[in-house]
């Protein structure tokens, strides 16, 4: 028995220990959002948070998500730089395909959570590991930046 | 396998869409039988839309099952237009977005002739349906070679215009006025006496109007919404993880099925044991197929677990069993031979025997996998005698036919819910179906007791072959002693993913258009000149891969004509412009590109290469700055690019192809190939094949030359250019030609 939590709420498992969170986030969970693209962690279009770090969920094994929060792109948090990203997204239309872009946008939130003001190296580091076929890497450079510059914004009028 | 669709069938197809691309619809008489036809097809699928207006818009890429969920209602103006009560226009899409815009740019077209507001625009996939849906220059509804925009745009205009004019004649009527009193604006009937009603009022009246025989297009010069920025209509949904793909299909009592492949091309099932697959918990079924042997099981985990539990003995006896070294021998062999004359201009053989210099050079083209983000699948479900299929289906009307064959019932009894693709470049669009098929297969070998979902692995994917081919050429050139180039000869050895397909009937003469395109119409005045092509023989199933011959082709061309303007003291941009002086498209996106990139970069191994190439009739420029190191490592830093598309319904998205074309050719020449060994795929996954990554995108400035031609695709014509431009660019800092792709990590001798 796995007990963990998804996206804030506690949940359990009781399968093949084996079997990668991936399998368990869509079938189980039904949480579709997060994509099948390679099996091996070499794509990142699977990418969820784990305790805030991303993490390829294709190759983590149920039995290593004991105790863990899980976050998909369903869950990301509202006031969060999840949100920021998404808004970013959107007005760079990032988008073609679509089909890695729940991937790129966790690790970008990851991202954006851990140093708020990326440089482009950074960016680089955190992102190189999201396959983007479509190649809409320019546009999600520019939307990173972007949700950074609306995160210090929105800093410094709270602050 | 090639479904029920004769070579005939594709000619008269063909045939008849061509001419009604070059003159959509002849006369006054057809267009009223085009609006007639298109409103009968339309009253079988006037299908709810449960968004309220101003709600994030949702793609409906399903029927609404039951009524709850089917919303206000909503009547179609034509098989292209629908609105509803609650205001929406709902635009029916019949081609496949896999990325490149189409449900944004089509909808947008509807939109500006509707005199629409954006917000209430909806979209949904058309279902298979030929007679209505076909694409005017295949004649059978599909997707692919950049088409969607250009054959679309003529009809949906009118589709639009026709819509308006229904609501315009519904609301005259009501309101007892003159129609030409009501003026349309932003989605609002507005009479001159300032009495005002939206869409959605008159729905339902207009739906019963007589379609006008013909109706008045807006003139561009009020266009409103086409040529702007309008942001994508996807870009909610696919922000959010909502978007549904194939992948996220959940039919009640589903099977989830993985298949194993022969893993050489040819091969076929001697025999299997599957116990050990059966003994996997959550595994319900082990059936044979023509494919291979499926695993069905509870979970896609528990198939997978089944499927990897197979034991499989192969008969090889039919295989292709070559090595990719081996197929280039033999096709060095076959380039001394015979071949096709796809072209032939002056006297090339009296050229070269007067000329000062020649020059010749072989190139090599390795295999390539599409390696879209989302491995196929297909969910298939039978009832009462009929079929469901979703997926995302390039070629409806092949997918269709295929699966209607398999499943033993007539093709009218095959529903095909498109949905939009997780990526495609080619690979969705398959003459025998391939992966729809086999998740047919799959249902039939198990008596279509339970839906079935057939899921690829990477691996399956990445080895399933349906490559763009592999292709050797020999190019020759002659110089005068100015330096002039006098001759040009270009000799391609290639396989026909054409040849033996329901498409054959594209090959004239020995030559298949997918092999030579981007090679015979080479642009440059040159007196004489010689393209021909020699088929060759392959047992690996090969396919069209974004931009289809002209990746080789543009890349062969394009740095050979360099070699030869340098070798002839010549500048290469200068010399272009020079033999393109009749060609006003090609040189307006030279001159456009070289005006953008300025002066070149001067430092330490840094090089400038150019690049210029038409296809799909749309035509673009590229520029590449390049930096070698001292170890041969290389970066390319910038990329200049200016097309010209026509009109630009939508001059973002044109900018996001051109990146996105840049990105996707730039890792195809770097490092992407697939090599067999035994006839065996040596890359299975991401690992061992390398798409482009983040880090290694090069900043990309896009300028769209301003056009009042009707619009061409974009979805394939930003990929011929950037390989010549980037190999240019590293010859002008080594001084050596780059002829076999993939380039690799350093240009170090």
């Amino acid at each position: 028995m796995v007990a963990f939590t998804l996206n804030g709420s506690k949940t359990s498992y009781d399968g093949d220990p084996d079997m990668p969170l991936l399998w368990y986030v869509r079938e189980q969970a039904g949480l579709t959002g997060t994509k099948f693209g390679c099996g091996v962690a070499q794509c990142g279009a699977c990418t969820v948070h784990m305790d805030g770090v991303p993490v390829r969920s294709c190759s983590m094994p149920m039995a290593a998500v004991e105790g863990a929060s899980v976050t998909t792109i369903e869950g990301l948090d509202p006031e969060g730089p999840g949100k920021a990203v998404q808004d970013a997204w959107r007005k760079f239309d990032v988008v073609q395909c679509g089909y890695c872009q729940s991937g790129q946008i966790m690790s970008a939130a990851a991202l954006l959570a851990e140093t708020p003001q990326p440089t482009d190296e950074d960016i680089d580091a955190a992102m190189t590991g999201n396959l983007c076929r479509c190649a809409t890497y320019q546009r999600i450079r520019a939307a990173i930046h972007a949700a950074a510059k609306a995160g210090d914004a929105e800093t410094s009028e709270r602050g | 396998m090639l479904g029920t669709i004769t070579t005939e069938d594709i000619r008269r197809a063909i045939a008849a869409g061509t001419s009604s691309v070059a003159a959509p619809l002849k006369s006054s008489v057809d267009r009223r039988v085009f609006l007639k036809v298109a409103s009968l097809g339309a009253a079988g699928f006037a299908i709810g839309c449960s968004e309220e207006p101003g709600a994030p818009r949702k793609s409906k890429q399903a029927p609404a099952e039951t009524a709850e969920e089917a919303g206000p209602p909503t009547f179609p103006m034509n098989a292209f237009v629908r609105v509803g009560a609650d205001d929406s226009v709902t635009v029916v899409i019949k081609h496949l977005d896999k990325g490149q815009g189409v449900t944004t740019g089509l909808t947008t077209i509807v939109a500006e002739e509707m005199d629409a507001d954006w917000s209430q625009m909806r979209w949904e996939y058309a279902p298979a349906d030929a007679a209505t849906y076909a694409n005017t220059a295949f004649g059978v509804q599909g997707t692919g070679g950049s088409t969607s925009i250009a054959v679309s745009w003529e009809q949906l205009r009118k589709a639009g215009a026709a819509a308006k004019a229904m609501l315009v004649a519904a609301a005259a009527a009501a309101w007892e006025v003159a129609p030409a009193e009501i003026g349309v604006a932003s989605g609002k009937l507005i009479h001159a006496s300032g009495k005002e009603a939206s869409f959605g009022e008159f729905a339902e009246r207009a739906g019963a109007m007589e379609p006008p025989a013909e109706p008045t297009l807006k003139s561009p010069q009020n266009f409103k919404l086409i040529g702007s920025d309008l942001p994508r209509i996807d870009s909610p949904e696919k922000t959010t993880g909502e978007a549904q793909y194939t992948i996220d299909v959940e039919r009640p009592g589903m099977l989830h099925a993985v298949v194993a492949h022969p893993p050489k091309f040819g091969g076929k099932v001697a025999s299997f044991d599957a116990k050990a697959a059966k003994k996997v918990k959550g595994v319900v079924n082990v059936v044979e197929i023509p494919r291979g042997v499926a695993v069905l099981a509870k979970s896609f985990w528990a198939a997978k677990q089944g499927r990897d539990a197979l034991a499989v003995e192969w008969d090889f006896s039919e295989a292709e069993t070559r090595s990719t070294e081996q197929m280039f021998a033999d096709f060095k062999e076959l380039s001394k031979g015979e071949a096709a004359t796809a072209r032939s201009d002056g006297d090339v053989e009296a050229a070269f025997a007067d000329a000062d210099t020649i020059i010749q050079r072989t190139y090599e083209f390795p295999f390539l996998n599409h390696a879209q983000m989302e491995p196929l699948n297909a969910v298939v479900e039978m009832k009462d005698g009929a079929a469901e299929i979703w997926t995302a289906s390039q070629l409806p009307t092949v997918d269709q036919q295929v699966t209607a064959q398999i499943l033993g019932v007539a093709p009218e009894k095959v529903t095909i819910h498109t949905l939009s693709a997780g990526g495609s470049f080619g690979r969705r669009a398959v003459p025998d179906s391939d992966f729809v098929a086999e998740a047919a297969m799959i249902v039939k070998a198990t008596g279509g007791k339970t839906p079935v979902k057939l899921q690829w692995t990477r691996e399956d994917d990445m080895t399933s072959g349906r490559y763009r081919p592999i292709s050797y050429h020999v190019m020759k050139g002659a110089l005068n002693a100015e330096g002039d180039i006098t001759a040009w000869s270009h000799r391609i050895v290639a396989p026909s993913f054409i040849k033996g397909s329901a498409f054959e009937a594209l090959i004239q003469d020995g030559i298949d258009g997918t092999a030579v395109e981007g090679a015979r119409g080479l642009p440059y005045a040159i007196a004489n000149m010689n393209v021909d092509l020699s088929i060759a023989d392959m047992g690996v199933p090969l396919l069209w891969w974004r931009s289809v011959g002209h990746t080789q082709n543009g890349y062969a061309t394009e740095t050979f004509f360099d070699e030869l303007a340098v070798a002839g003291g010549k500048d290469p941009a200068e010399l272009r412009k020079t033999l393109l002086a009749e060609h006003p498209r090609h040189l307006g996106v030279l001159n456009k590109a070289l005006s953008m990139a300025g002066k070149a970069p001067s430092g330490a191994g840094a090089g400038r290469g150019v690049a210029v190439h038409e296809s799909f009739s749309s035509f673009v420029a590229q520029i590449a700055d390049v930096t070698v190191a001292d170890d041969g490592s290389y970066t390319v830093d910038k990329v200049y690019c200016a097309v010209d598309c026509g009109l630009a319904i939508n001059p973002d998205v044109v900018k996001a192809q051109m990146e996105g074309g840049i990105g996707f050719g730039l890792g195809a020449i770097m490092r992407e190939e697939i090599t067999l060994a035994e006839g065996e795929p040596q890359q299975s996954n991401y690992d061992a094949y390398l798409p482009l990554r983040m880090d290694e995108m090069p900043d990309v400035e896009v300028a769209i030359i301003p056009s009042s031609e009707a619009p061409t695709g974009v979805g394939e014509p930003g990929v011929p250019p950037i390989g010549p431009a980037v190999a240019n660019a590293l010859r002008d800092v080594t001084g050596r030609s780059i002829t076999k792709l993939p380039i690799g990590d350093s240009v170090a001798v």
